[in-house]
């Protein structure tokens, strides 16, 4: 592809996935590094957004629509996941 | 867990987790989606509530038992199958028909909408009876 093809609006697109690529890998660094539990899960909800992002940002560049309900879906059920997470730390600690 | 932030946003939630399910189920024919990925979503709606309020509160909201929707499901299911033989046609042929709606115009129905909704049903109860008691241990 040829640099002077390209739009502004699909640049601009590419540069956002290119982005949230590096904040997927930054929050990916943290899931694997995170010292305590809770980093681990906040981390996991973060890339669940940065996914969000991601799948917004490759719908409008392949303009499939369909694509935004995908994202919908991930953002509803990333939500859940941590509420379970927060749910079982705090039976964790009591535990202890 | 008592917390009421939660407890406010699951109710704001549990209408549009399952809103959002009906429209995968229906649409699910032309379009990604359909009974399986309704049904999950579905069930996360029950999932959230239980999460926010406890597991009886939410099977006292479900109103049936988990186990009775995957028989109503399969029954459902089974149903959209016979319907073939009706039209002389062999067991799970779809059977399309129109509905004539005033106003929107005309609707094409057919069994496997009924068949989906079968899944829909199947999935919701099988996840159901597997998280429900895992969140009352």
């Amino acid at each position: 592809m040829n640099l002077d093809d390209i739009t502004l609006l699909e640049g601009a697109v590419m540069l956002g996935l290119v982005m949230t690529g590096l904040a997927m890998f930054l929050a990916f660094f943290r899931l694997v590094r995170g010292p305590s539990l809770p980093d681990r899960v906040v981390a996991l909800d973060l890339i669940g957004i940065i996914a969000v992002g991601v799948i917004a940002a490759y719908d409008i560049l392949t303009e499939q629509p369909v694509l935004l309900d995908a994202a919908t879906v991930v953002a509803l059920v990333a939500f859940l996941g941590t509420v379970a997470f927060a749910r079982y730390v705090e039976r964790r600690q009591q535990d202890e | 867990m008592n917390s009421l932030i939660l407890k406010v946003a699951t109710r704001f939630m549990l209408p549009l987790l399952l809103l959002f399910s009906i429209f995968l189920l229906l649409r699910g024919h032309n379009q990604p989606g359909g009974g399986f990925s309704g049904g999950l979503v579905g069930a996360s709606a029950f999932v959230l509530y239980s999460f926010a309020f406890g597991a009886p509160e939410t099977r006292q909201a479900l109103g049936v038992d988990p186990r009775g929707l995957i028989g109503a499901g399969l029954l459902v299911a089974l149903g959209s199958g016979l319907l073939a033989f009706f039209v002389g046609q062999p067991f799970m042929t779809g059977v399309w028909g129109q509905l004539d709606v005033p106003g929107l115009g005309e609707l094409h129905l057919g069994t496997p909408l009924v068949f989906d909704a079968g899944v829909y049903l199947v999935v919701i109860g099988v996840t159901l009876s597997i998280i429900l008691p895992l969140v009352e241990e």
